[in-house]
């Protein structure tokens, strides 16, 4: 009796104090959990519903029909010329850069190699630029009457001084050139990260079995980095459809919006001068939204398929 | 023996040489826009248009004519703003963040594992989606141009909370025990045992959370419009703006904003690399 006695009540304190505990991990992710809610889950729903809205940012309606703002962006040439804008980026910097991540990786990897350290830190200073920063660098490099234009025109490429940044074209090139040269380095950071955990026996093996090195990258390097190259694929994907401060600064949009892209038109729209359309805006935000979540997915599906 | 070693290195140093001429072209690629900057910050507008690519003597007059850009507010002025908002935010943010990592990570069950999933979803909330209600939410607030209409809505990010939650695992749960026999309260353990042990995942989160913040530029435009609450790239942004740029003025400020940044790289470079993967481990 006194003995069960004693151990209802040592598992009464026990559970108590489990108790305690619990309670204690909660509060700690507490403060976390409501700011992300507070800021973005809610501020989400909240667009949402705007984008069902019209009016200006002070008395906002519901929109007639409902679906108004969305079938708006159907028919705004400027909205579907930001998306292939952004789409175009995308599609031609994201791999461009991620192959170059992976390959520069892959020789800084290499144990013969000597000034390791300093290639690496010289090709990985671009990240330590302001992103407005280097946009204005890259708007002063490629400007009329810039250091480009002056070594082209020098070496005989280029007759007269070219308008880079004032032709479509070239204007878009110059976004791209300017994104690889901000984050090609940023990559190879995690993909250097990645290749460390790769015993170097692998690789020695693989030698001795007489792979050259196109195959042992193609065979050992890619399959084990797989892990890393999604995860900076959707990090990479995930930014470039939220490219801002380039579009503002380096082209601001244009020549003529030819070269805006979605976050940025959506900034004019509802921060521009005398523009407070957050009904659209708030449209097109959630369609970002949208493209960002499937593309993600596909990813992460994608990336889930075991050989 | 080792004259046959030699014979095999040097042959290995000769195989490399095309991998040294790409890694020399690459790192010049690299570096060469910040040092063109620099020099440039020093070369008067018209020499800089010009090519020059050396490092001149107008750097006194590009700085004279920098800290006269703006009538109504001083540059010291606008730094301070991006030093306070960022230093502000990057406290703020890790002690949010590591609380909340610490608890997950330590205290794990079921329930806080599926929040934890939830959390994460938050890294696909794009910030042009939420910029119009949370202005919108700031303002009611009269919290505009304020250092906390700045910091608010970065102070808990789904990656942060990642990474010390990734990097708990490696904090030994043994000693909490002993620490709970010892009489030390829940947050007594976390101030007392995890922060110390945590001191590295702390720095790289620094590092980024900083560099983050002073490099912020959509969500400042939209909620810190007084020149007086503006942060340097808002500054930089503005110069060249004008419908004619002086590129030398341009550079300077550019330097100026990218200087803070470039000590940290430069002194830190161990902890930012870990910082920016901090949390794929």
């Amino acid at each position: 009796m006194q003995k069960g006695g004693i151990f209802l009540n040592t598992e009464k304190k026990y559970k108590s104090v489990q108790g305690k505990q619990r309670a204690a991990g909660w509060a700690f992710l507490m403060p976390a959990t409501i700011l992300i809610f507070v800021m973005s889950f809610w501020p989400m729903i909240q667009a949402f519903i705007m984008s069902l809205q019209t009016g200006s940012s002070a008395n906002l309606k519901w929109a007639n029909p409902i679906t108004f703002n969305y079938t708006r962006m159907w028919q705004d040439k400027l909205f579907r010329g930001a998306v292939f804008n952004t789409f175009f980026y995308l599609i031609i910097q994201v791999p461009i850069m991620l192959v170059l991540a992976i390959l520069l990786a892959q020789l800084l990897n290499n144990k013969h190699l000597k000034f390791k350290g300093l290639f690496r830190t010289m090709i990985f200073l671009p990240c330590a630029t302001s992103l407005v920063g280097y946009a204005l660098i890259f708007k002063s490099l490629f400007a009329t009457q810039g250091l480009i234009n002056d070594v082209l025109v020098r070496l005989g490429i280029l007759e007269t001084n070219y308008n880079f940044l004032g032709t479509t074209g070239s204007a878009r090139v110059v976004i791209i050139l300017a994104l690889l040269w901000r984050w090609t380095g940023y990559n190879m950071v995690f993909y250097l990260a990645g290749l460390q955990n790769i015993e170097y026996s692998v690789y020695e093996a693989a030698k001795i079995d007489g792979a050259n090195g196109w195959k042992t990258f193609w065979h050992i390097t890619v399959p084990l980095l797989r892990p890393t190259i999604i995860m900076t694929f959707i990090m990479s994907i995930n930014g470039t459809l939220q490219l801002f401060d380039e579009s503002v600064n380096l082209t601001k949009g244009g020549p003529a919006n030819s070269t805006i892209t979605m976050s940025h038109y959506i900034y004019n729209n509802s921060f521009g001068e005398g523009v407070a359309n957050f009904g659209y805006a708030s449209a097109m935000s959630f369609v970002v939204f949208i493209m960002v979540a499937i593309l993600a997915f596909i990813n992460l599906k994608v990336g889930d398929k075991r050989d | 023996m080792t004259e046959k070693k030699k014979k095999n290195s040097s042959a290995i140093q000769r195989r490399l040489i095309p991998t040294y001429i790409f890694l020399i072209i690459v790192s010049f690629i690299s570096v060469f826009p910040i040092y063109w900057m620099i020099t440039a910050a020093t070369n008067q507008s018209v020499d800089v248009a010009r090519g020059k690519i050396w490092f001149g003597t107008y750097f006194m007059q590009n700085l004279n004519n920098l800290l006269n850009f703006s009538k109504d507010v001083s540059l010291a002025h606008t730094m301070w703003n991006s030093f306070f908002y960022a230093a502000l935010q990057t406290v703020l943010c890790l002690f949010v963040c590591s609380l909340a990592g610490f608890g997950f990570e330590l205290y794990h069950d079921k329930a806080k594992d599926a929040l934890f999933a939830i959390l994460l979803l938050a890294m696909m909330v794009p910030q042009v989606a939420t910029m119009i209600p949370l202005f919108k939410m700031i303002s009611s607030m009269k919290l505009l141009n304020t250092a906390v209409a700045f910091i608010l809505p970065s102070i808990s990010t789904p990656f942060m909370i990642m990474m010390f939650r990734q990097n708990s695992r490696n904090f030994p749960v043994d000693i909490m025990e002993a620490a709970r026999m010892d009489g030390l309260s829940e947050f007594g353990i976390y101030f007392r045992m995890y922060m110390p042990v945590m001191k590295s995942t702390y720095a790289a989160a620094a590092v980024i959370s900083f560099m983050n913040a002073w490099n912020a530029y959509l969500w400042p435009k939209v909620v810190m419009n007084q020149t007086k609450a503006q942060t340097m790239p808002m500054l930089i942004a503005n110069i060249a703006g004008g419908y004619t740029i002086d590129y030398g003025l341009l550079m300077l400020g550019v330097l100026f904003c990218t200087l803070p940044t470039l000590i940290i790289f430069f002194v830190l470079q161990k902890q930012f690399a870990e910082g920016i993967t901090g949390s794929v481990k």
